[in-house]
This record gives structure tokens, C-alpha cells and sequence, in this order.
């Protein structure tokens, strides 16, 4: 690996995903926060924890707003600088990407990165509303089209274009299952047929029920290091070696091609030649699965395979536990669950742990490489990383 | 049907989203034309993001396009959900430019991709905000 580390990740936390019933975004975030601080007894919170970043896309839902102080304030860190980015699905990924940016302005050495949310309290229509404005509201909500839809649409084009079918798509949920099933902290602990999946009612045709995402409850937190600084507070930190940005239209209908995402592939492109990687390269990663169409076209997007193979891709196994490039061993959005502000550095914590040999049952022998993907909205953001193990 | 801003009696009629609504409560699906770059914007906008001009010519629109890429909706959210199961698509236009939009069918009529489709106009809808009036497809 040519390039040299942005930044380290010396620890990392993550609730339990899920309907964290009574529990509210400042008490689940701390959840997050208390396994990271846990896992680092040489870190002094008070004392070196110079910056905080909290992505968070619906606050909203809680009537409460001003989330970057208010989480600062219940994890105890006041009275360090702390702001919440909202980039939808991507916020917390974001958080990550300017925790990164002040350690390498060198405005702090050492910073906590994370993201929450808050959905369950909400009725499903009300919450998928919210969701849904990470869209044009007033060209594709306006006019009924649901967010699953809008990955729809893009389902459609693929299949229409390629070999894809709705087979595949099922291989992409039950494979997330899988993995979702030896994740202790995922919302959903349970494996799925294939036949489970393809006889499940359609939500926006030809999407089903099992090629969506969960409405779940979670926080995610890492703590940032000065690369120089890490070996300080654990012997076994990830190297952050890129990070990659790209923004697209906000309205999916002004995109010439719908069945690849740009962003990605630019996010992506950036994230590579930052690190000195090619995409085969990547012994793990952990991609954003809203909708199971939407991994078939990052595997494509992330340069795992060819345009329009993911749907062969997904079949041959390639990733799976095992695989060549094993996607999303923490069982996903589909199973681990999709609290949107939190899901950036939930990958990011999964990471983590397949990098320092701490993903228990799920783990990936030998994994050296990670990458992490997230996406905002339908494509609008996406945010790539790429890690390193220092064994 | 070309016409400036100037030209109409209300006064200039700036390129935005709601009065592109407005021209649709009048049965007309009007698109933006860049006065410098010449690039033509369904939805208006009000400044080029190609070539930075602020300057737009109103242009009719003939509503008839290609149906590009469509879904069934099942779970609809509240506004919508009388009607389903519906279906949305984006509608490549003759003119270049893609809409998005739902696709109303007859009886017995199924979405295919290449269909071709014309605009229509529904009534604005009552109460509540934004109260445009919203453009569909239907079938050619
Ligand atoms: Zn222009």
C-alpha cells in the first residue's frame, strides 16, 4: 500500500441495533460512546478528546434539535467543540470523513467521530417520510414516489439492461441474513431462505419486503488519532490510508444512467488513489445496502466486478464469508439494521473489529484491507473509505 | 409556443419550481431555456448550473416522451395511499429532458419500458402546502 495514513482508529463502539424501546437519540449514542471508552482504558476522555463529530439526519423526530452539544454534554465531554453533520443515509460517514480533516489540519490529535438515530418511536409511513427527504421532494416525493421506489427505478433499469434478476437480489438478503444471524448487535439474528425472500410482498415492484432495509434504533462511535499517536492508546489500531467525496443530483430523473451511481464511483476513485489501492485489493468491506439492488450496483460502482455483473457476482459467492471481497459480514443494513445517522461509522466499527481480529464468529481471516461505502439518499452523497491493519 | 418573461400581462414570470406549478394548473408543462448556454431545465432554475446565466425563456413543452424506467408503488405514503397500487416512472421527453412523474393506465394497461406516453394536468389539491397542481403521464 502506497500511500501513507490519514488518520488511526484507536477504538470504536456501537449499540445494540434495533427497537431500543424508551431509550432516545443522547441515550443510545452514549451507549456507543461508553464500549469505545471501555475498549481504551489509556485514553483520558476529558482530557485528550479535542473535537467531536455526530452525524444525525432526523432530529427532528425527538422535536430536538442542536444535536452536536447536546451529545457532548451526556457523554461527558463538554465542553469540547462538537457539531452534527447531516448528509441522510451518509451523516455519519461524513462525521468521519471531518473528524479525518481536523486531524490532519491539525486542529485536533485526537477525536470522537459518530452518528444516532432515533426512527422506531414512528409510525413506518411517518418514518419513511423523513427518509424520503433526502430526495426531490418536490419532484419525486410530490408525486408519490416512495424511497423505495427510487431504488426501484433503478432496479428496473438494471434488470432491464443486464442478466439481473429478482433471484439476485434475494441471494444479496439472504446473504446479509447470514452474517446478520452471527452478529450479536444486529437487529435481526436470523437466517432467511431464498424462497423466504422472493415470496415476500412487494413494496415498490419489483422490490419485496426482504430487499429493504430495517427502520431501526442505534449510535456508532470511533475514536480518531494523529496516526504518530495511536500506538499511545492501543497496540492494535487501524490505519485510515483514503478518504473519497462525490455529490450527485439530487433528483434521480437527472441522472443519464440509472443503474450505476455516480458518486460512488467518483467517492470511490479518490478513496483508491489516496490509499494506492485497486479495488481487488480489498479483503473486506462493508457496503450500503438499503435496498439489495443498491449492493448489486456498489459491487460494480467499487470496481468488485465488471458493469452489470453483481447480479452473477453475488451469485458465485464471491461475497460471502470465505469469498474473495466478503461484503457486509456484519449482516448490512438488510440485517444488522439501518439507523440511518448511525449506519457511516457502523461500518466503519465493523471494520474495526475484522481489521484487529475481533469480529468473532463473523470474522475474515487474513483481512489486511478494508473499505467502507456509504450512501446519502438515492445516490445525492456517497462517502468511500479505505483501512489498513497495522499487524 | 416560444414566449419571454416579458411578455406575459401578470408581469415577468420568474424560472421557478412553483411557477412552473402554475403553468401546470393551466394545462401547460413549461420548461426553462437558457438564454446563453441554450440548455433546456424541467424543473425552471433560476441560475444555469452549466453556464452560470440567470437569464431563462419560458418554452411549451409537448409532453410526450418515452417511459424510461417505472415501479408499481404498494406501500404508499399517506398522500397517495387511495390510490394504490400506482405507478411512477421518468419519462425521457421529446425534447431531451427527463421527468419524473406517475404513470396513470387504463384498465387492463401495463408499464413497459419504451412506452410512449403524453403529459396531463390534475386539479391542484386542497389544503395543506405546497398546493400545486401536479403533472402525470399517460399513455400516448
Ligand atoms: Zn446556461
Amino acid at each position: 500500500m502506497a500511500g501513507r495514513a490519514l488518520a488511526a482508529i484507536v477504538s470504536a463502539g456501537l449499540s445494540r441495533f434495533g427497537k431500543l424501546e424508551g431509550f432516545y437519540a443522547r441515550e443510545i449514542f452514549a451507549q456507543a460512546v461508553k464500549e469505545a471508552l471501555e475498549r481504551c482504558p489509556n485514553l483520558d476522555p476529558k482530557r485528550d478528546i479535542k473535537s467531536i463529530f455526530v452525524g444525525h439526519m432526523m432530529e427532528s423526530t425527538e422535536h430536538q434539535g442542536h444535536t452536536g452539544p447536546l451529545v457532548a454534554d451526556w457523554v461527558g465531554l463538554n465542553p469540547a467543540p462538537a457539531v452534527r453533520l447531516e448528509s441522510a443515509c451518509a451523516s455519519s460517514g461524513l462525521a468521519l470523513r471531518f473528524g479525518i480533516q481536523a486531524i490532519m489540519a491539525g486542529l485536533a490529535d485526537v477525536v470522537l467521530v459518530g452518528g444516532v438515530e432515533k426512527q422506531t418511536h414512528l409510525a413506518t409511513d411517518d418514518a419513511t417520510e423523513y427518509l424520503a427527504m433526502s430526495a426531490d421532494n418536490f419532484f419525486e416525493q410530490w408525486h408519490g414516489f416512495t424511497f423505495p421506489a427510487l431504488f426501484a427505478l433503478m432496479a428496473r433499469a438494471h434488470m432491464n439492461e443486464y442478466k439481473t434478476r429478482g433471484e439476485h437480489l434475494a441471494m444479496v438478503a439472504v446473504k446479509n441474513h447470514r452474517n446478520g444471524a452471527k452478529n450479536p448487535k444486529a437487529h435481526i439474528q436470523r437466517e432467511i431462505t431464498l424462497e423466504q425472500a422472493m415470496a415476500s410482498r412487494i413494496v415498490a415492484s419489483p422490490l419485496r419486503l426482504y430487499d429493504c432495509s430495517l427502520i431501526s434504533d442505534g449510535a456508532s462511535c470511533l475514536i480518531l488519532t494523529e496516526p504518530g499517536l495511536a500506538k499511545r492508546y492501543t497496540d492494535n489500531p487501524v490505519y485510515i490510508m483514503g478518504t473519497g467525496q462525490a455529490s450527485d443530483t439530487i433528483g434521480l430523473y437527472e441522472r443519464s444512467d440509472f443503474t450505476s451511481l455516480r458518486a460512488t464511483v467518483l467517492a470511490a476513485r479518490e478513496a483508491y488513489e489516496m490509499a494506492g489501492i485497486n479495488p481487488e485489493d480489498v479483503d473486506v468491506a462493508e457496503v450500503h445496502d438499503c435496498f439489495t439492488i443498491a449492493e448489486i450496483m456498489h459491487y460494480e460502482d467499487l470496481g468488485f466486478c465488471g458493469k452489470g455483473e453483481g447480479g452473477s457476482f453475488v451469485e458465485s459467492g464471491a461475497t460471502e464469508i470465505g469469498g474473495s471481497v466478503p461484503v457486509n459480514t456484519s449482516g448490512g443494513l438488510k440485517a444488522k439494521g439501518h439507523p440511518v445517522g448511525a449506519t457511516g461509522t457502523a461500518q466503519a466499527y465493523e471494520i474495526y473489529l475484522q481489521l484487529t481480529g475481533q469480529a468473532e464468529r463473523r470474522q475474515v481471516q487474513g483481512a489486511e484491507v478494508g473499505l467502507t461505502h456509504n450512501l446519502g439518499g438515492h445516490g445525492s452523497t456517497a462517502v468511500v473509505h479505505v483501512y489498513r491493519s497495522s499487524g | 409556443m416560444e414566449e419571454t418573461a416579458s411578455d406575459r400581462n401578470s408581469g415577468e414570470v420568474y424560472p421557478t419550481i412553483e411557477n412552473f406549478y402554475k403553468f401546470c394548473g393551466q394545462g401547460r408543462l413549461m420548461a426553462a431555456k437558457c438564454d446563453r448556454c441554450g440548455r433546456l431545465f424541467v424543473p425552471p432554475r433560476v441560475l444555469c448550473p452549466d453556464c452560470y446565466s440567470s437569464n431563462f425563456k419560458w418554452l411549451q413543452l409537448s409532453g410526450r416522451g418515452k417511459l424510461q424506467t417505472y415501479s408499481t408503488i404498494h406501500v404508499a405514503p399517506k398522500a397517495f395511499a387511495a390510490q394504490a397500487p400506482y405507478v411512477v416512472g421518468i419519462v425521457r421527453l421529446e425534447d431531451g429532458v427527463n421527468l419524473p412523474g406517475r404513470v396513470v393506465l387504463g384498465k387492463g394497461q401495463e408499464a413497459k419500458i419504451g412506452m410512449d406516453l403524453v403529459v396531463d394536468f390534475e386539479s391542484p389539491p386542497v389544503g395543506g402546502w405546497p398546493r400545486w397542481p401536479r403533472y402525470l403521464f399517460k399513455p400516448a
